[in-house]
């Protein structure tokens, strides 16, 4: 391979020399930007993943040098290699555009309207996707498929009206865990991701299939419910972890001094992404679900986020809990302004004392007596 | 230097006659008081009298519940984000079995507050609820003394049962 020369591809407009062997999906996020098609399915961590949702088609109008005949249909980008010379449009295309929203509208067919309810909601796949390709309503009409709610395990929450078949959790139990223990049952409609019989999963890296699901099928129930996304703040942090295979570099989403989830840290297409050793960045179950207090993590600093993102409401400056406010009252006044009201006595909400992040699943009403 | 075309300049040529004598223009001032005893007040007793409130007016938060009782809220939280003056809180809980009388969906709003201090009645929550729970009702907010009573709960903006009793009969309300 490697005496071969580097081939040129050219994705809308913009030409490129890959490695051969590259897939088009590959070439158009060494461009980067928006030319990158949207993926689902598809994880370049994952051996074998992708081909199976069709939101990466794009249109190849030049096979390649020799054979200049454009593709008859749209192909899926993250499973067709590039040629010497291929031209290809992504976001250039008018067919391609019309093939996205057609595509998730295909996905949005059975999922359900629970973002408010779903914990995944300002960091889901879909919700960029459709926000950005799909239609304001659905032409469907009848119910939407349902599954009868299924415990599979105490760590992990499985949604399965929400799942999209994206194959990306069977593929991470295969290749990261000794033995995978859950799978796809049933056909077609019926497809669902189950355990079989119910058996819980309790692999050292099985918390990774919840950073790799595009939805919220797979979510922390450690993290059930006790905050937004967005009000928490991701910081990056790594500790010791006994595990050789785990990296111990991970993303905290803090709220005060709390630790209310831990997360691989996610690169700039949503996946996990390669740590300091040069690996992928998964990490193991209990740096996962298990350090849940600030002493257990050596805090780098705040994560960068995309100030388009809805993650980026809550902007804070320096690490946490070390920026201080000027204080200016001194110089204007003269005095300390006299406290009239202290919120904690009033308010029943962010009690110092009750630590929701050290309650093991989503709180209930008793926990708030 | 000349800003625009209508400055007009100050007359300083000397009174004449008509309006060196006072009478007149007294006269002319008396008519216009006296004329407004005889024209529609702007003013109304207030409280005996209240004006109509304008169909856009922003007052008190109303929690919203459906017809049969359960809360609407999930805590999503998209009104806390919406909330320029950062005024409401919340802490979700999930639903446990023999509690779905209570709420609609298996997560709820276990504190909901509105900290009415910092609140702008800008309305920008009722407009990113999804779930039609947070409304602002035609309720002037009211006044106290304390600054404690301005932290409303959820139980204090959820609708009662009798305002929901009457909705279900009325259709109104």
């Amino acid at each position: 391979m490697s005496e071969q020369p580097n081939i040129k591809v050219t994705i809308d407009n913009i030409t490129i020399e890959v490695a051969p062997g590259t897939t088009i999906l590959e070439a158009a996020r060494q461009i980067g930007g928006e030319v990158a098609p949207p993926t689902m399915c598809y994880y370049s961590k994952l051996k074998g993943s992708g081909g199976k949702c069709r939101t990466c088609l794009v249109e190849v109008n030049k096979g390649s040098e020799k054979d200049p005949r454009p593709m008859p249909k749209l192909v899926a980008s993250c499973r067709t290699g590039v040629m010497d010379g291929m031209e290809v449009k992504s976001m250039t295309s008018e067919k391609v555009i019309d093939a996205r929203k057609g595509v998730t509208e295909f996905l949005l067919l059975n999922h359900p309207l629970d973002c408010p309810v779903c914990d995944q909601a300002g960091e889901c796949h879909l919700q960029d996707l459709s926000y950005e390709n799909g239609a304001a309503t659905t032409r469907y009409e009848y119910d939407r498929r349902t599954f009868e709610p299924e415990d599979i395990g105490p760590h992990i929450q499985l949604h399965m009206n929400r799942c999209i078949m994206c194959f990306r959790c069977v593929f991470t139990a295969d290749q990261l865990t000794e033995t995978r223990e859950h799978g796809i049952l049933d056909r077609g409609d019926h497809a669902k991701i189950s355990t079989c019989i119910s058996k819980a999963l309790d692999n050292d890296f099985i918390g990774n299939v919840i950073d790799v699901c595009p939805v919220g099928a797979l979510t922390d129930k450690t993290f059930r419910f006790k905050n937004r996304v967005w009000f928490t703040k991701p910081v990056d942090a790594h500790r010791n972890c006994s595990n050789p295979k785990c990296c111990g570099e991970a993303r905290l989403w803090m709220r005060g001094e709390e630790v209310y989830r831990v997360t691989a840290r996610k690169d700039e297409w949503g996946e996990v992404a390669t740590a300091s050793n040069g690996q992928t960045g998964w990490i193991c179950d209990e740096c996962r679900f298990e350090k849940k207090q600030t002493s257990d993590w050596t805090i780098e600093g705040p994560t960068k986020v995309n100030r388009h993102s809805v993650i980026a409401q809550g902007h804070y400056q320096g690490k946490v809990g070390t920026a201080t406010q000027p204080i200016l009252i001194d110089e204007v006044i003269g005095k300390r302004p006299k406290l009239t009201l202290d919120i904690h006595k009033v308010s029943e909400v962010n009690k110092p004392e009750i630590h929701l992040s050290e309650i093991e699943g989503p709180a209930h009403s008793d926990d708030f007596k | 230097m000349q800003l625009t075309k209508r400055a007009a300049a100050v007359d300083r040529s000397p009174m004449t006659l008509g309006e060196r004598i006072y009478i007149p223009a007294i006269a002319k001032g008396l008519k216009i008081t006296l004329g407004h005893i005889f024209k529609k007040k702007a003013t109304v007793s207030y409280p005996e009298e209240k004006r109509p409130f304008s169909p856009v007016f922003r007052g008190l938060h109303v929690l919203n519940r459906d017809e049969q009782g359960r809360e609407n809220c999930t805590a999503c939280g998209l009104c806390a984000l919406a909330c320029p003056a950062e005024a409401i809180t919340m802490e979700a809980a999930e639903r446990k079995k023999g509690e779905e009388h209570l709420y609609r969906e298996e997560k709820y709003a276990a504190k909901y507050e509105i900290n009415m201090l910092r609140c702008i009645f800008c309305g920008n929550c009722e407009e990113a609820c999804p779930k039609d729970a947070i409304y602002m009702s035609e309720t002037v907010m009211p006044s106290n003394y304390t600054r404690d009573y301005f932290i409303y709960k959820k139980q204090d903006m959820l609708i009662t049962d009798e305002q929901l009793a009457k909705r279900n009969a009325t259709g109104k309300g």
